[in-house]
């Protein structure tokens, strides 16, 4: 078994990072952009259709903030904040895509893992996470120069068992052996607590793009025991982004004549320029919109801190009940918490910090939350940690343990539909149940247990996880058959069953389909480089990945020399443009992989104006309503769509 | 999605080939992780079975044994050792979670030495009356009318003020019944855990119809306090 580095994956909705441990400090990887944010964000490469490009029959895709680029252009190709759709069945994925101007493959059907379409092509949610998870993958191998095969991937404490299956499956399409899945506060809190090392009762508010945590851990000599854990998967600072989209283009409509909301790239830009506004707000006092529209009127609007804060206090209300609850279940009163850190880049907005102050009487008692580490990156570091001790070779870890807990009960199906519950929330994992069924029928060998996750009365209000057919029981008398089913929840909170007839001694066959999720050979069968396995090619390798990446910046840079704005650059940096240019198809020539990456960076930042100019192009054009007309077709104009600009740019 | 375990049982130590106690955990000659046992939750402790625990020894035991047993510590180890490792801690994590609990440890325990207990019952039959304490059962009949009378207010989104007066009181007269129930079950543990053959039976008894009680009275107050909070 390879014994390489252990990476520590932060897997979010808006970005992504990995990490790992530098000595007794976790440190995040940055990209070859220099940037420790990948955006996740996948475009599908419009050079996919060249089979000589494609090689290995794959598509060839860019991941990060190139294809953030890429979505003003080819917005039809590019798909992000996939982790919302991730382990969701069809109808889920369905209402969700309301919210999103993404198109689910006509030839889906019920049952099935939804496929999303993406230019030509059509990909479930794990592939398209999987391009992200191999994007980080092999930054870190650039960064060690050796193969990285093992890492320990960050989810969502309140995810259910499918998003975690969904996860780990990700995991290995991208060539990656998930040791662990960690959850997101949790590893929070080992981020913090490996240089404190202080006993007590620390509270994780993690309120983020999409999702929000919370969880509640006892401290002691190393231990970190999660006591309980609650949250919302709807809910993040995109619900924040809406609210201030709807103002402008009620505003823009009533007072303008003006309604963009029929303009679907129109809705996108604003939706950025909503973003920029929420993002100014958190260090100034006050933000304004000032937006030329497509009737030569500008629509200007002052937004005053205090207006934004009344405005968005339903929003922020929302994790007011979830924090109430973890408390209840963890029996404590806010008065016991001692520490409470913030994760997430929701919580650098005053007003949500102010909110947990009130929450856990903070200043009240003299204590304030903790925000010394970047909230985008904490999660990463944290996954770093447990990544260290995974790998059990390091002495700064080797006295820390994670003791984390299920967030929702499971259940069985019993008559009249009622939830019968066998594991509760809030149990410390592993945990498990052993259960005993019977038949009712004279001779039946077949016994049918339909398993749920939730905390609903009825089955039909819980979310379905799988049914499993109990096979080969030998034909008694009904009620005489005893069928032991014992159920266990692992350290990943994925579910795994057994089951023996114990009168005969005989083990069980168990049939298992699951509700949501992929098979097994679905799987393998989606694994995206085979060759990613062949370590001695590890060289030769990172050599064609970096030719077929340089080859995708020279196309795209020489693609860009007819757009309007390459003609608003000065001589001089066309002229450096040009250099690097020649630099890179120079070092591509060459056999150097880390030559051409130098040369890759150079290029980058030789463009980053432009790029830039290409942008804020595509945006002008786009509220005033012209060339984006024929890219947005794809885009959904539901105002609600959370768009992908978001946290790239928080700093 | 989910796979199947399964696992064998081998006489000595997998290992070292040293043959052990079939109850350890380790083997104690080289110490490798054992093929798990059908456990009972007072052994994994190493615990007389007992009403009266050290709950603060019981938590420095159970961290000890966490931190050799976790899968986190197995995450390289062979595909038997992260077998027995889930095993082993799943069982420990289960022990802990019914020990250090005042209620579950005694339901256990009794169940252990063969009391029959109900099974704590979800569905609408929890609030069947019938099944009701004989002592309470005209004031559970009033209640599940006030209950009753109360959600068809809400449904028709009005709320009388005196009938949210009135299950407030009921809550807490429930409550502190509850209270009461516990603080019999207590009191009844010395009796069990020390007495003699008869004194023990007959604490069993009690315990048993006042679990039943209380299995009762915590339904309700669950019922009202979600009928109060809807």
């Amino acid at each position: 078994m390879a014994e390489g580095k252990v990476v520590g994956i932060d897997l979010g909705t808006t970005n992504s990072l990995v990490a790992y441990m530098q000595g007794d400090k976790p440190v995040v990887i940055p990209g070859v952009d220099g940037s420790n944010l990948v955006p996740s964000v996948v475009a599908l490469d419009p050079v996919a259709l060249d089979p000589a490009v494609a090689g290995n029959g794959r598509p060839t895709v860019t991941v990060g903030n190139s294809a953030r680029k890429a979505l003003i252009e080819t917005p039809e190709r590019v798909i992000y904040s996939v982790k919302r759709l991730m382990g969701r069945g069809l109808d889920e994925v369905r209402s969700e895509l309301k919210l999103f101007p993404f198109r689910l493959a006509d030839d889906v059907e019920a049952g099935e893992v939804p496929r999303i379409q993406l230019g030509e092509l059509r990909f479930t949610p794990p592939e398209i996470s999987a391009y992200i998870l191999r994007q980080l993958k092999r930054n870190a191998e650039r960064f060690f120069s050796t193969p990285v095969t093992q890492a320990v991937i960050t989810v969502p404490a309140y995810f259910n068992d499918a998003q975690r299956q969904a996860t780990k499956d990700a995991g290995r399409m991208a060539g990656l052996d998930v040791l662990r899945l960690v959850n997101e506060p949790t590893a929070a809190a080992l981020a913090y607590g490996l240089d404190r090392a202080k006993d007590g009762t620390i509270a994780v508010y993690d309120f983020g793009g999409g999702t929000f945590d919370i969880s509640i851990l006892k401290l002691r000599d190393g231990i970190f025991e999660v006591q309980s854990t609650n949250g919302d998967t709807h809910l993040g600072g995109d619900d924040i982004d809406n609210l201030l989209l709807a103002i402008a283009l009620d505003e823009i409509h009533s007072e303008h004549g003006v309604d963009l909301r029929s303009h679907r790239g129109a809705v996108q830009a604003l939706r950025k320029s909503a973003i920029d506004a929420k993002i100014r707000l958190s260090s100034e006092s006050d933000a304004h919109f000032d937006i030329e529209l497509p009737n030569g009127d500008r629509y200007q609007r002052e937004i005053p801190r205090e207006v934004f804060e009344v405005l968005i206090e339903p929003v922020l209300n929302r994790t007011v009940a979830p924090c109430k609850q973890a408390m209840t279940d963890a029996g404590i009163t806010p008065e016991q918490i001692d520490e409470v850190v913030l994760v997430g880049g929701s919580t650098r907005i005053p007003a949500v910090r102010k909110l947990v102050d009130g929450l856990f009487n903070l200043s009240a008692r003299g204590k304030k939350a903790h925000t010394d580490l970047n909230p985008d990156e904490v999660v990463a570091l944290g996954a770093a940690v447990q990544a260290d001790i995974l790998a059990g070779a390091s002495k700064s870890t080797e006295e820390l343990l994670l003791l984390d807990v299920t967030p929702l009960s499971l259940g069985i199906e019993a008559l009249g539909g009622v939830v019968a519950r066998i594991i509760q929330r809030n149990s410390t994992i592993p945990a498990s149940a052993t259960e005993h069924f019977t038949t009712g029928v004279d001779g039946q060998t077949n016994v049918a247990i339909h398993v749920v996750q939730g905390e609903r009365e009825l089955a039909a209000d819980c979310r379905s996880l799988a049914r499993f057919d109990l096979k080969g029981i030998p034909p008694m008398m009904a009620g005489l058959p005893r069928i032991e089913v014992k159920f266990l929840i692992d350290a990943d909170g994925i579910l795994q069953v057994s089951a023996r007839e114990q009168r005969s001694g005989k083990q069980a066959e168990i049939e298992v389909k699951p509700t949501y999720g992929l098979t097994d050979e679905q799987v393998e069968g989606m694994i995206l480089d085979s060759f990613d396995h062949a370590e001695e090619d590890f060289a030769k390798r990172l050599l064609i990945e970096a030719r077929v990446d340089a080859e995708s910046d020279l196309a795209k840079v020489d693609q860009a020399k007819s757009n309007h704005a390459w003609q608003i650059l000065t001589g001089e940096e066309q002229a450096a443009i040009a250099a690097a240019r020649d630099r890179l198809i120079q070092a591509n020539a060459g056999e150097d992989a880390a030559a051409i990456r130098d040369a890759r960076v150079a290029l980058d930042q030789a463009t980053r104006r432009l790029a830039e100019l290409m942008m804020d192009a595509a945006v002008t054009e786009a509220i005033r309503g012209k060339t984006m007309e024929a890219a947005g077709e794809e885009l959904s104009d539901d105002i609600s769509a959370p768009h992908p600009m978001a946290a790239a740019e928080f700093k | 999605m989910m796979k199947v375990l399964d696992s064998a049982v081998p006489v000595a130590c997998w290992s070292c080939s040293v043959a052990h106690n079939e109850s350890t955990l380790f083997c104690p000659h080289c110490s490798k992780i054992q093929p798990p046992q059908v456990g009972d939750y007072f052994s994994v402790f190493s615990l007389e079975p007992m009403l009266n625990i050290d709950l603060a020894a019981l938590e420095q035991e159970f961290h000890r044994l966490s931190r050799r047993l976790h899968p986190d510590r197995f995450a390289r180890a062979t595909d038997s050792e992260k077998e027995w490792s889930l095993a082993d801690t799943a069982l420990l994590n289960d022990a802990y979670r019914t020990l250090k609990d005042p209620l579950r440890r005694t339901e256990y325990l009794l169940k252990r030495s063969g009391a029959e207990i109900g099974e704590e019952h979800s569905g609408k039959d929890r609030r069947d009356p019938s099944r009701a304490p004989a002592d309470l059962l005209e004031e559970v009949f009033d209640l599940n009318m006030q209950l009753e009378e109360m959600r068809m207010g809400r449904a028709a989104g009005e709320v009388d003020p005196q009938l949210q007066k009135d299950l407030t009181e009921a809550k807490k007269k429930f409550d502190g019944l509850l209270n009461e129930v516990d603080r019999d079950l207590r009191e009844l543990w010395n009796a069990w855990d020390e007495g003699g053959e008869a004194e023990r039976k007959a604490a069993q008894n009690t315990m048993v119809a006042l679990l039943d009680r209380r299995r009762y009275l915590n339904n309700l107050v669950r019922d009202v306090t979600e009928t109060l909070g809807a």
